[in-house]
């Protein structure tokens, strides 16, 4: 089998707070294969966005730090790379996309010179180059009339058209991965709807891997070949997408999959997930699911539980799910 | 004998004078001849895309702002026109706003208690003890311990916080609570808690919503009818069951085409494209032409009416105009 393009291994991610560090990331692995679209899935404090910011060491100065564990990627550890390393590859071999777009384009510079600056800075170009390959890049993340549009100002634009001029600013380079974290949460359903499509399409073209972090199953499902499912700082399962949804092993992956009210067939009352997300800190013994879990076992309460393979692709953290089977990953 | 609905808009029009591009003064037309009724025990769901204009009708609906034409009865009384403020004060107690964000709702200084029983103390009649029965009997209600009455908001998870919000709805007996986007702000095994838990309540209490909401999944888990609402306007009304099951409006359709489903496997139909436009210089003629994929010429020229083009259903729409 081919090396992955970027490979996670047991990364932990610490957070300060208040009393001291708090773990917000434990032992999450996974790789990214070239190409792939990879969904992560799972609700506020699943560590979704904490893995992918680690990827790209974007997290504030000295509010975390990586307690143990690897990125590698071209032969290199991301997490142990120089500062000057990092930022010719951000961007560059990496890109990322981010849930505001408002928040993340300069509201004084125009969508010519922001789109510019990666072209300019990454690959040398002139102005009037970078200007004519800007052009190029708004068709391609089909904005309407884009010669014009490229002078305007990011406040001119609708939500959905910043989304289109941030993911044609990430894909400026043709990075090898892009992670999209939350890309289309802020946005109308018609309109994501449209930038999903877009996505889906960029990636075929470009052939880079696509990262899509979301919340959502549904927009996971629409999109992700591989999907990631994490709860509380944890992957709880990893499947491919089709196995998944058919038969969801991990109890937490089924209560989300029930919870989630249809748009077709019969609707009574939803099924809910009881109690809460638990806090980072909060002491939890064995599996940090379990005061959830309709299944629960005394072994659960244990120990951590393992993440277990129970065939080649598809990964479970859950003992009562995966005894019979498998050994650990 | 008819039924008198709970609540009766009839034409409602709101604009909003504002700025516009260079601060020359400019006219939003947020909503255009709204129309509906809301029934007793009923939910109705309002659904829309932002800037359709769905929160602005919330807020009209119960007399939080005055629409710029139109009547709208409630309970019984005209909370527009001459009598507004007098009617207003007569059925504002029975009627309660619930917020998308609970944390910006809530006080974070005060104890959750206190903010339960503000309504109670502002209607005055309750004896001290009264009030911390009453406080406890909401907690209960909304299914928070009964001791949360001396905490602060800080304490409790996003979920917990909007069950403060909903219990310190429920304090005054409403009938009529206006929902907007109460479960978006929530993950999801929060929201399934929460709409299990305005169900609920209102099987007990009969109390009718006005549920407001952007994702048409969530809203057919709790109406009875929806609404759907484009640029200002009411384009389709219909049961649930009629809505979900056959979207007559092609922006309905489009909607729920575009809306992501749990299934890998589903042969998606190409997203409709374009934008929701300005509101303040929305197109002539019907307000989806720009979008729609069954447009025709008359389209761009005439509005069409909200009309029924079934039993207890309304569409706009020029494709239903009868020969």
């Amino acid at each position: 089998m081919a090396d992955p393009l970027l490979s996670i291994d047991d990364l932990t991610v610490q957070f300060r707070g208040d009393r001291g560090w708090s773990t917000v990331v434990e032992g999450v692995s996974f790789d990214i294969a070239e190409g792939e679209s990879l969904g992560v899935v799972g609700e506020s404090g699943s560590g979704k966005s904490v893995t992918a910011l680690s990827i790209l060491r974007l997290h504030a100065r000295g509010a975390a730090r990586f307690r143990s564990g690897a990125v590698r990627y071209g032969g290199r550890d991301l997490l142990r790379a120089s500062e000057r390393d990092m930022r010719r590859l951000r961007g560059h071999d990496i890109a990322m996309v981010f849930q505001d777009p408002m928040s993340s384009l300069n509201p004084v510079l125009t969508i010519c010179d922001q789109i510019s600056e990666t072209l300019r800075l990454h690959q040398g170009l002139s102005a009037v180059e970078a200007r004519r390959r800007s052009i190029e890049l708004l068709d391609l993340v089909r904005i309407p009339d884009a010669a014009r549009r490229i002078d305007e100002y990011p406040h001119r634009l609708s939500g959905g058209m910043r989304q289109r001029v941030m993911i044609a600013m990430a894909i400026a380079c043709r990075p090898r991965l892009l992670i999209a974290d939350e890309p289309t949460t802020a946005l109308d359903v018609t309109i994501q709807a449209q930038i999903l499509e877009l996505l889906r399409d960029l990636r075929a073209e470009l052939g880079m891997a696509v990262m899509l972090i979301s919340h959502d199953l549904g927009v996971i499902a629409e999109f992700a070949r591989r999907v990631v499912v994490m709860y509380a700082g944890r992957i709880v399962e990893d499947a491919p997408v089709e196995a998944l949804f058919r038969a969801p092993r991990h109890p937490y992956t089924e209560g989300l999959m029930a919870s989630m009210p249809p748009l077709e067939g019969d609707i009574g009352r939803l099924y809910a997930i009881p109690g809460r997300i638990p806090d980072p800190d909060e002491p939890i013994a064995g599996c940090r699911f379990s005061p959830r879990c309709a299944h629960v076992e005394a072994l659960c309460r244990t120990a951590p539980p393992p993440l277990v393979a129970i065939d080649a692709r598809h990964r479970v953290r859950c003992p009562p799910r995966t005894r019979a089977i498998g050994s650990q990953a | 004998m008819k039924v008198e609905p709970l609540l009766e808009a009839r034409h409602i029009d709101m604009a909003f004078d504002i700025r516009g591009a260079g601060g020359k003064p400019a006219r939003l037309n947020a909503l255009r001849d709204l129309s509906l009724d809301i029934f007793d025990g009923e939910t109705l769901g309002l659904v829309g895309e932002s800037g359709s204009g769905k929160s602005t009708a919330g807020r009209v609906l119960v007399g939080l702002i005055e629409p710029t034409a139109g009547a709208v009865k409630l309970l019984g009384r005209f909370i527009t026109g001459p009598e507004r403020r007098a009617n207003l004060s007569a059925v504002r107690s029975r009627t309660q706003f619930v917020f998308q964000d609970p944390q910006a709702a809530l006080n974070p200084r005060m104890r959750v208690g206190d903010s339960i029983a503000e309504p109670i103390d502002i209607a005055g009649a309750h004896t001290r003890r009264d009030r911390a029965e009453r406080v406890r009997d909401l907690l209960g209600m909304v299914g928070l311990p009964r001791d949360s009455a001396d905490r602060f908001p800080h304490e409790f998870s996003g979920g917990q916080r909007q069950r403060i919000v909903i219990a310190r709805a429920l304090a005054l007996e409403p009938r009529f609570i206006v929902a907007d986007e109460p479960v978006s702000a929530l993950d999801v095994s929060m929201q399934a808690q929460i709409v299990n838990l305005l169900m609920d309540l209102q099987a007990r209490f009969a109390v009718s919503y006005l549920f407001i909401a952007h994702d048409l999944a969530v809203v057919r888990a709790i109406a009875h009818r929806v609404a759907v609402i484009y640029a200002g306007a009411i384009i389709e009304i219909a049961t649930k069951g009629e809505l979900y099951a056959k979207p007559l409006h092609p922006y309905t359709r489009a909607l729920l085409d575009a809306a992501p489903r749990p299934d890998p496997s589903r042969v998606r139909t190409p997203p409709i494209g374009g934008e929701v436009p300005s509101l303040l210089s929305p197109p002539p003629g019907c307000r989806f032409h720009t979008r729609c994929p069954s447009v025709m010429p008359r389209c761009r020229t005439d509005e069409p009416a909200l009309r029924e083009t079934a039993p207890g259903r309304l569409t706009a729409c020029h494709l239903y105009d009868s020969a």
